[in-house]
């Protein structure tokens, strides 16, 4: 039997963010929370995705903003880790996260008697980004040439079509996935659907990047 | 020959050189252009030395205009960079018609023909007046005008609003404006003399020449002698370190010619440092870039313990020499500091000598940091993000 080929190969679109400063800003937990009741579903996902992007090798305290302030300039350990424990990958999009963050946050407010507010001075402050894409012009068509190109790529594309190709284009296992699966694809249905769960794990991108090259070794093993 | 931007292969995330050669196809041939008020010194010089040839390789046609100005135009600028920092300053209606007059005979002078124009700082805010039909113009402020003093700001505003967009280092440099603000980290070079790599030679003989043994583990704040800077307080973190571990501090900097305070806080500093020969005061000039590189890779930790700051970029300079930073908490160094991971961020000298002895009493931590921080400064803050972002905005901006 000979090497699996796709009809179509798999093209590498990479991105990079553009970040739009929203003049909006919350000194305090309960100002957070009216804010994240208002600004655009685009701010919400820059909070709790681009984190993926801006943190491609070190992880932070929490991989998200909202978490990451409330614990280290809220000095709410609490309501941090509640929050820190939120996986974006789990829902079906952005305003279901939104509905869960304020679930979390109106619940936290609603049994404290003092409102935690910035103790460092430094503000929440709302940030909203828009994704530029750039087509790397490399083209794979075999599993093999898939895991070389993935394993070189720019981290960006990596973030591209597992985030972005998920909550803001809608194709829930992402495009590696996708592809891999495709019947003009590689018809690859058990590798697909371990690729899928890669972005549930709370990697880095360049935890992804290891540990999908490391499914692909697996699967090219046999 | 190898291009400029091929050198950074090298050192910018894996990727990178070919992404930015992809971005740069959306934008070919598009002129672009850069009017600050100075070609050499200063941070905004520095960059656009590297940017703007960077651009040109990849099919930007990048001009770079220079503001020609009188003594009292300059006078007034500056007047104008300490208000909108939140100093207070008197500024006259002369010296107001002074800046207006300036702006308006560099318009006559100068080509403004372009299809994105990127003016940068106040100096040349007014240049909008003469802006040609049909480009982006687009002001790039690289200070905190978070605080300004009211009058200045209210007069530079009406020149800002008619920008198509704003860009800032911080979100909270941000002002109240009708026109988009994006937000674009400064970055630094990691091929330029303050960053590139040095042999052990080159380090041993610059430290030698510094007169800063190598015989113990260094402590080290790269910063003007300015309060906001804290060096006392670094003086009083060192003693307490110094309980437990031998080490030394070294404080670099300089005093800025036209800050009488400089020397005011210096004097302070050498009273709390007294006879002890293990800390090490040394004044250097704007210049001394191999030196500051030299000793940030011969530091054991460095610190930046500011109480106010703007960006902070000598953060990012250490994390690139593999080092963990031990911070203030305020400004950008909050965005360079992933606690814990490339760093600690803190708010008094009792947090600074903490985190300073658990890192000198976990040897392998600090190395491990050292390498996070590194990896961190290389995918956030070098030139080729940078460049990267300038992109992306004109694509964006279309």
């Amino acid at each position: 039997m000979g090497v699996p080929r796709a009809d179509s190969p798999f093209r590498f679109v990479s991105c990079t963010e553009l970040r739009e400063v929203m003049g909006q800003r919350a000194m305090d937990e309960q100002r957070l929370l009216e804010l994240i009741e208002e600004v655009p579903a685009d701010s919400i996902y820059y909070h709790t995705h681009s984190y993926y992007l801006r943190h491609a090798y070190a992880q932070g305290l929490f991989p998200n903003d909202f978490a990451t302030w409330v614990a280290l300039s809220a000095h709410d350990r609490v309501l941090g880790e509640r929050l820190g424990i939120l996986d974006p990958f789990e829902f079906d999009g952005i305003e279901q996260l939104r509905g869960e963050i304020l679930a979390i946050l109106s619940e936290h407010l609603s049994r404290i008697k003092i409102i935690p507010h910035s103790t460092t001075g430094e503000p929440f402050e709302f940030v909203r980004s828009h994704v530029i894409e750039a087509d790397l012009g490399l083209e794979t068509w075999t599993l093999r040439e898939f895991r070389d190109a993935l394993a070189d790529v720019e981290v960006g594309a990596i973030y591209n079509h597992v985030c972005e190709a998920r909550l803001r284009k809608g194709r829930l296992s992402g495009d590696f996935a996708q592809w891999l699966s495709a019947e003009d694809g590689l018809g690859l249905q058990e590798l697909a659907g371990r690729v899928a769960k890669v972005g549930c794990l709370g990697l880095s991108l360049e935890g992804m990047r290891e540990q999908i090259v490391r499914l692909c070794d697996r699967e090219l093993a046999t | 020959m190898v291009g400029m931007l091929e050198q950074y292969r090298a050192v910018a995330p894996q990727g990178t050189v070919d992404f930015l050669r992809r971005l740069g196809q959306r934008v070919e041939g598009k002129r672009m252009l850069n009017v600050n008020s100075t070609r050499h010194g200063g941070g905004v010089a520095e960059i656009l030395q590297r940017l703007v040839p960077l651009l040109e390789e990849l099919g930007v046609q990048t001009r770079w205009e220079v503001l020609a100005g009188s003594d009292l135009f300059y006078r007034t600028t500056k007047s104008f960079h300490n208000a909108l920092q939140g100093t207070k300053q008197r500024i006259t209606a002369e010296m107001y018609e002074a800046y207006l007059e300036c702006n308006r005979e560099n318009a006559k002078r100068l080509n403004l023909e372009a299809d994105v124009a990127m003016i940068h700082d106040p100096q040349p805010a007014a240049l909008i007046e003469a802006r040609p039909e049909g480009s982006r113009w687009i002001w790039r402020c690289h200070i905190d005008v978070s605080t300004p003093q009211r009058s200045v700001w209210h007069f530079l505003r009406p020149y800002v609003v008619r920008y198509d967009a704003a860009i800032v280092s911080l979100p909270k440099f941000a002002q109240r404006l009708p026109i988009p603000q994006f937000l674009v980290y400064p970055s630094i070079d990691p091929l330029s003399d303050k960053n590139r790599e040095l042999t052990p030679e080159e380090i041993d003989q610059i430290l030698a020449r510094l007169g800063v043994p190598r015989d113990k583990p260094i402590l080290l704040q790269v910063s003007r002698f300015d309060r906001f800077k804290d060096p006392v307080g670094v003086v009083e973190a060192y003693r307490l370190v110094k309980k437990s571990h031998d080490c030394r501090l070294v404080l670099a900097g300089g005093t800025a010619v036209d800050d009488p305070e400089g020397a005011e806080v210096l004097a302070e500093v050498q009273e709390a440092a007294g006879a002890d020969s293990n800390v090490h005061l040394l004044l250097l000039p704007p210049t001394a870039n191999l030196e500051i590189n030299a000793l940030q890779q011969a530091a054991t930790i460095v610190f930046q313990k500011s109480t106010r700051e703007g960006f902070g970029l000598t953060v990012a300079e250490a994390l690139w020499k593999g080092k963990p930073v031990i911070g203030g908490e305020t400004g950008g160094i909050t965005v360079q500091i992933i606690p814990g991971v490339t760093g600690y961020t803190v708010n008094s000298p009792e947090g600074a000598a903490f985190y300073a002895k658990r890192l000198l009493n976990e040897p392998d931590r600090m190395v491990a940091m050292g390498r996070q921080a590194k990896e961190y400064a290389r995918h956030r803050f070098l030139i080729t993000r940078h460049l990267q972002d300038y992109l992306s905005l004109m694509i964006h901006l279309g």
